[in-house]
């Protein structure tokens, strides 16, 4: 039985009809862990064994589950060795959910620590490397759970989004990658980066996968009170719609990119164009505005949020808080400290409602907006150390629909001339996942996203 | 000393007793419980927990700032107050800065026995926020428990509108009656439910008397004070003290002080300079509130203590007596269910009512109907024809010697049948203990 490659929806196919039983397919994964793990750093905890007491969509899928999220029982760091020994004893909204529908965590996956970065290089447990080239970076904040399904070391992974952390090493290791609407899935016993960004959201093979993954974990939950009471739509056959939609390109989004990203992106725009759908120019806000919004709110509420690891629980005092955390600590202090709080926390915020009326705007003339998910292809080891503020200058092009709260869904749209993938990014408007989706799954039937995923997998076989 | 005018406000922490917690399922209950037996991920401030409002603590604290009068903001939100202590599990506490759900309202003080003059005293705000841990000194060791984190906690603040500690102590004693007509805290001092903060300056009479909006350069805060009388020896302490110093032309140091009850003094505890940047902003994790009108309708304040005397007064009680009666909900609920009772045969009134509740407190747990029986039997003793009763006593202590004979020999008994005997003759028109008194002064004299 070839199980390589397979999608979720696949596996559960071939499952159903005990073509394969649960117990080989973990073990099945379990062994390319074995095997590829220690080359790539994906997994900071691999789960020895698990069963899973409920039966439903997921019944027997293993998942790997980024190490920002509690799960009960299950060691969970965010990669910071404050949190070396934590042990929740209490279960992530989003965990529960997948477990309750029978799938498998098989393991904890690697990340930028406490998700403060682009490309996992401020793992307190070591760098991932991109499945693609070992001497390059997997992308972040996500990049242990995008390496995992890159490598097929694991199926699906669930990741999270403050602003790129899902779509962004998603790209860099070309696979499809969903940040939700802000909302559109509980946050409960997700550790807390910037709070008013936060998404939970999955990382997988197919557009279809990332569905049935959605259709899960979406929902009002009792628990946090900024998850949305809007209905959940039935994901899967929102994906088959197949409407024809208006594109809407924004010149904005493609000053200062990588050519070949460019012109890769523009390629299958027009490639969209010829499948039916019907291109426009909108314009946005030059997305370089966002990174001081983001740079701002995600500081101050870091500050905030990690201001709980003061030394007296969790074991490890604040000395051992690492360079990145640090810095932001205090950059986030001082934005927010009484006489600067004008200055900089609430303009911010009063800049970030300019860019949620830029996007209603926009969305009153189309139904998507396309536009490359990251400005370069992954970045050799190291490169962080050339810029100040490398996760910002990454995550330029997801931050406006991050900081907007918009859903946006990353697809492979090729390769470069070195063989790395390159990504763009289909937003949304708030709560149309269904429509980024469909448009997603149309350009998948249509190219297969040009062989990328697969050729990712086949390099690990 | 005259010429210094004391300048006071207070903040006054009330503990909700809500089912639950501020933003947990915890109970809010913590009372006596096992040290962090009654906590979980939220109020434990674990990593990925998230706050989720209690309804009815938002609810209560719209009605207490509807019975002081405030404003109900239409748009409120929660902040967090950053700062560090370890029985602060999150690094911040949840709070309210700038959009507290009410403002802008007052408490007038009407004359009462003890304290003649009528005071208006303006209320800043009133706003919700979380109670913190508790910490327990072991020996060297010092411990935390959570199990009061989060417990849902309300502010009031005063505006700097008073001038001694006498109206303070009217003005909390008035305030705590009405918390607990409200029935939204138990507001026990020695448990913590209400804890006071008076903040006392003092300035020149006569800048103070140009304008009432001109307020010292300086400010005292006296921390966690729980009893009414230390409130008002503590500012009396400390305009004493504050004024010996203005006298010899020192400032007051601007700093939080503590109360010794022991000693009657306050003492130093936290300078200005430590003064903190609590680094306030919008709490992201819970949207900003928005209450319709017609919401604020639906919250109704019952009639309050202050209310109730003037009422009480109106149907002809003393002063001194409505207000006895208003201090205790259950009182002032006794004798309005009593008093619904008078008929006008019966010759009884509201202030025979009131004088049985306060002068009678073996009475105060009997039900309306009792009370009121009780009453009306005081009211109308049954007239006895004394000649009559004469007449009929000897009469059957002729006819029935038997009872006589075993009286004499000491059987207690027999008299009782001798009275219902007289009792059953009389047709009841007789008071029994009367006719006891007669019957046994007939036997004995008969001796």
């Amino acid at each position: 039985m070839n199980i390589l490659g397979k999608s979720i929806s696949e596996l559960r196919y071939l499952l159903d009809k005990k073509d394969i039983s649960e117990d080989e397919l973990f073990n099945f994964f379990k062994k390319r862990i074995s095997r590829f793990n220690p080359k790539l750093n994906a997994f900071l905890t691999i789960v020895d064994k698990s069963k899973s007491n409920h039966v439903g969509l997921l019944s027997g899928i293993p998942f790997a589950i980024k190490d920002n999220f509690c799960t009960q029982n299950i060691r969970t760091t965010a990669s910071s060795k404050v949190l070396d020994n934590f042990i929740p004893p209490y279960e992530s909204t989003v965990t529960k959910k997948l477990l309750n529908s029978g799938s498998i965590i098989i393991g904890k996956t690697n990340m930028d620590a406490w998700a403060h970065g682009s490309s996992t290089e401020t793992s307190d447990y070591g760098v991932t490397k991109n499945p693609w080239d070992l001497t390059r970076v997997a992308g972040g904040s996500s990049g242990g759970s995008s390496a995992a399904v890159s490598s097929y070391i694991t199926p699906a992974a669930i990741g999270s989004e403050t602003a790129g952390s899902i779509r962004g090493p998603a790209s860099w290791c070309g696979l499809v990658g969903l940040k939700p609407t802000y909302g559109r899935v509980s946050r409960y016993g997700l550790i807390a980066m910037g709070s008013s960004l936060d998404c939970p959201g999955p990382i997988t093979l197919t557009v279809k996968d990332a569905a049935l993954i959605l259709q899960i974990i979406a929902g009002k939950d009792k628990f946090d009170a900024t998850s949305s009471n809007n209905k959940i739509p039935n994901y899967l056959d929102s994906i088959n719609q197949n409407k024809k939609l208006k594109i809407g390109v924004p010149e904005e989004y493609f000053y200062g990119l990588n050519e070949e990203i460019k012109i890769s992106v523009m390629n299958s725009i027009s490639k969209m164009k010829q499948m039916g759908h019907q291109l426009k120019k909108v314009k946005l806000l030059d997305p370089k505005y966002a990174i001081s919004v983001y740079t701002i709110i995600q500081r101050s509420e870091v500050s905030s949020n990690l201001a709980r690891y003061d030394g007296i629980r969790f074991g490890n005092n604040r000395s051992t808080f690492a360079a990145e955390a640090k810095r932001r600590i205090m950059f986030g202090t001082y934005t927010l400290s009484y006489g600067y709080y004008d200055a900089f926390y609430k303009k911010a915020q009063k800049v970030r409602t300019l860019i949620i009326e830029d996007f209603k705007n926009a969305f009153k003339d189309v139904d998507v907006i396309i536009g490359p998910t990251m400005p370069i292809t992954a970045t050799k080891i190291g490169d962080i150390n050339k810029y100040p503020f490398f996760g910002e200058l990454m995550d330029k092009l997801t931050e406006p629909a991050a900081e907007a709260g918009i859903p946006a869904i990353n697809i492979p749209v090729g390769l470069d001339k070195q063989g790395l993938p390159i990504g763009a990014s289909i937003m949304g408007r708030w709560f149309d996942e269904e429509t980024i989706l469909d448009l997603a799954n149309q350009f998948e039937k249509e190219t297969d996203f040009f062989g990328v995923i697969k050729k990712g997998i086949n390099n690990y076989k | 000393m005259d010429k210094y005018k004391p300048v006071i406000g207070l903040e006054i922490h009330v503990e909700l007793k809500t089912s639950s917690k501020m933003f947990c399922q915890c109970a809010a209950d913590y009372f006596g419980k096992e040290a962090n037996s009654n906590t979980c991920p939220v109020c434990l401030g674990l990593p990925g927990a998230l706050p989720v409002p209690n309804k009815k603590a938002i609810e209560w604290t719209i009605l207490i700032g509807k019975a002081l009068n405030c404003k109900i903001n239409p748009v409120s939100k929660f902040d967090r107050k950053h700062y560090f202590y370890p029985d602060l599990p999150k690094g911040y506490q949840i709070s309210q800065y700038d959009e507290p759900i009410a403002s802008h309202g007052d408490l007038e003080l009407v004359s009462n026995p003890r304290h003649p003059r009528g005071v208006r005293v303006g209320i800043t705000r009133v706003h919700l926020e979380e109670d913190t841990g508790k910490l327990l000194h072991v020996g060297a060791e010092t411990l935390v428990d959570f199990n009061r984190s989060g417990v849902p906690l309300v502010e009031i603040v005063t505006d700097p509108d008073f001038d001694n500690a006498e109206d303070v102590k009217v003005f909390l004693e008035e305030l705590h009656t009405i918390i607990r007509y409200l029935g939204v805290s138990d507001a026990d001092m020695e448990k913590g439910s209400m804890r006071m903060e008076p903040n006392i300056s003092a300035m020149r009479y006569e800048i103070r008397a140009k304008s009432e909006k001109k307020l010292p350069n300086y400010k005292v805060e006296v921390k966690n004070i729980n009893s009414f009388n230390f409130v008002k020896k503590a500012i009396e302490y400390e305009i004493e003290r504050q004024i010996d110093l203005l006298k010899v032309g020192k400032t007051p140091a601007q700093e939080t002080r503590g109360y010794d009850s022991k000693k009657g003094v306050t003492y130093s505890q936290r300078s200005k300079e430590e003064a903190h940047d609590y680094r306030y902003f919008p709490e992201p994790d819970i949207p900003p509130m928005t209450f319709s009108q017609k919401y604020i309708n639906t919250i109704k304040v019952p009639e309050l203590p202050q209310n109730k005397v003037i009422r009480y007064v109106h149907q002809g009680l003393k002063y001194i007596d409505a207000f006895t009666l208003t201090r205790n909900k259950k009182l002032s609920h006794l004798f309005e269910v009593t008093s619904l009772k008078i008929k006008k045969q019966d010759n009884v009134k509201v202030t025979d009512i009131a004088n049985l509740i306060i002068n009678k407190k073996e009475y105060i747990n009997l039900s309306e109907e009792v009370l009121y029986t009780k009453l009306r039997e005081i009211k109308n003793p049954i007239k006895t024809d004394e000649k009559e009763l004469d007449a009929l006593i000897k009469h059957l202590i002729k006819i029935n010697k038997q009872a006589v004979e075993d009286y004499k020999k000491g059987k207690e008994n027999a008299i009782m049948f001798l009275v219902g005997q007289v009792m059953r003759e009389m047709n009841g028109k007789a008071d029994a203990n009367i006719v006891r008194e007669r019957l046994i002064l007939i036997l004995k004299s008969k001796k």
